[in-house]
């Protein structure tokens, strides 16, 4: 069974129609990446996914249990974000939390879970657990000497790479990724790529929106061609890239990167 | 009247003032905190209602407002409702309450949309995401303006002679009464001491806080 289906997911904004229907299935351990030029709804389908925007309408189904349809509406903000949690999302710009350390980064989310009246020594054996298993995730992505480092004295791709920890330290069931390597320079780009690679290793299931081609081609299982709200193609990353069929894709690909 | 003497008159002033702001400080940073939500609640009728007492309040003069509190419930009822000193009190809150909240709401709407949305994919709940995301940053970003508010209270205290509260001006004016002029200048003087201590104590926690940028 798929771990996730989206079926006929619409957004728009006023009169501009971003997204207008929406359909694909992701299985687990799959990593699709999602392809386009700006303006085509990459981005809005992924905050969709995360709840950062309400669909229209549409059907979202993660491991069998419907997370959006057009009941979800009337849901209270506490049920919100028991669904929206099977999603962890890597933004373009990181956001940090610039106040507090990598390693707080991590942990605050997870702590902030722990419940409020808890007795004094469980809760400080509970806190050492978040620790201990957010220490892990920060070794993970590399980052086993920056723990103590605030954001404003990480390089850009090593911030990526502390969201990416914090991402995933809510075991999220699939991890959204909208352009991370977008805002970093080009030096920088590979230590965040080679991360999301080794995720990829680990059998983790994955959405990402990208511009790096290269790395489209060699991470994915699917890549999905997006234009004008819709999906223009799909399939893997040999046929995509290839043997593209529709003539958008065709001349999407063709333009020059530069 | 010798040096020692006008010196513990003023002290006993400066006690005076020394409460207003105190107090004042104490309760108006929460309550302009409430305000200012109220001025950006989406419930529009809520946030006009707010927004136009702002504008009164800022747009009347504190002395004004210190009168009125003292005086006119004292006209209608025959009584006045609050002593000498608690119209002092809650003319000053509700006055410095609306400027701080204004300082607070330009803070706030600094803040990146990215800061609340990463705190939203992360579970957080908003007032998670505003206390243990949003507010320190806020603090950072607002505390320059605040230093300037803060700094303005210490000599606005001197306003609370209108109504016969002995603070360190009035204190000071007792004594002109006897022909003596130099202990009002010599008022600047604790003035002064008090701002001073406020810049540096402002200038610590700047750099408390400087170990992130927003």
């Amino acid at each position: 069974m798929a771990i996730l289906e989206v079926n006929a997911i619409k957004k728009s904004f006023g009169n501009a129609h971003i997204l207008k229907g929406i359909d694909f299935e992701l299985e687990k351990g799959e990593v699709l990446s999602i392809i386009g030029s700006s303006g085509s709804g990459k981005t809005t389908l992924l905050r969709c996914l995360n709840f950062l925007e309400t669909a229209d309408s549409g059907r979202i189904t993660v491991n069998g249990e419907v997370i959006f349809d057009d009941s979800t509406h009337t849901l209270k903000d506490s049920e919100i974000r028991d669904r929206r949690l099977h999603f962890g999302l890597v933004f373009q710009s990181f956001n940090l939390f610039p106040q507090y350390t990598a390693l707080k980064n991590v942990t605050l989310a997870l702590e902030l879970e722990l419940p409020r009246k808890m007795p004094k020594a469980e809760k400080k054996e509970e806190l050492l657990k978040i620790e201990e298993r957010c220490k892990a995730l920060l070794d993970t992505v590399g980052l086993s000497d920056k723990y103590d480092y605030y954001p404003c004295q990480l390089s850009g791709g090593q911030c990526q790479r502390v969201a990416i920890a914090r991402a995933l330290a809510l075991s999220p069931d699939i991890l959204c990724f909208d352009e991370p390597t977008s805002a970093l320079d080009p030096e920088l780009t590979g230590e965040v790529l080679r991360v999301i690679k080794e995720l990829k290793n680990s059998d983790r299931t994955m959405v990402i929106v990208t511009h790096e081609m290269e790395f489209a081609k060699n991470v994915s299982d699917k890549v999905m061609f997006m234009s004008d709200g819709v999906i223009e193609e799909i399939g893997t990353p040999d046929e995509i890239f290839n043997n593209p069929k529709s003539h958008r894709l065709q001349e999407f690909l063709k333009k020059p990167t530069f | 009247m010798g040096f020692w003497n006008v010196t513990l008159s003023l002290l006993g002033g400066l006690e005076y003032t020394c409460l207003i702001f105190a107090l004042t400080l104490v309760l108006a940073l929460p309550l302009g905190l409430v305000i200012a939500f109220g001025s950006m609640s989406k419930f529009k009728p809520l946030a006009y209602i707010v927004k136009t007492f702002v504008w009164i309040i800022r747009g009347v003069p504190l002395m004004l407002q210190v009168i009125i509190l003292f005086y006119v419930p004292g006209f209608l009822l025959g009584q006045p409702i609050l002593s000498r000193f608690a119209s002092v009190i809650a003319a000053f809150v509700i006055n410095y309450a609306c400027y701080f909240s204004e300082i607070y709401r330009g803070g706030i709407e600094s803040i990146a949309k990215g800061q609340y949305e990463a705190g939203q994919v992360l579970g957080m709940t908003k007032s998670q995401i505003f206390f243990k995301v949003i507010l320190m940053q806020v603090v950072k970003r607002i505390l320059a303006p605040m230093s300037n508010e803060v700094i303005t209270l210490v000599k606005d205290t001197a306003l609370a002679r209108v109504i016969m509260i002995v603070e360190l001006i009035q204190a000071a004016q007792n004594f002109a009464g006897y022909g003596l002029m130099w202990p009002l200048f010599y008022t600047a003087v604790f003035y002064l001491a008090f701002v001073g201590i406020l810049t540096l104590l402002f200038g610590y926690f700047e750099k408390k806080l400087s170990y992130y940028k927003v």
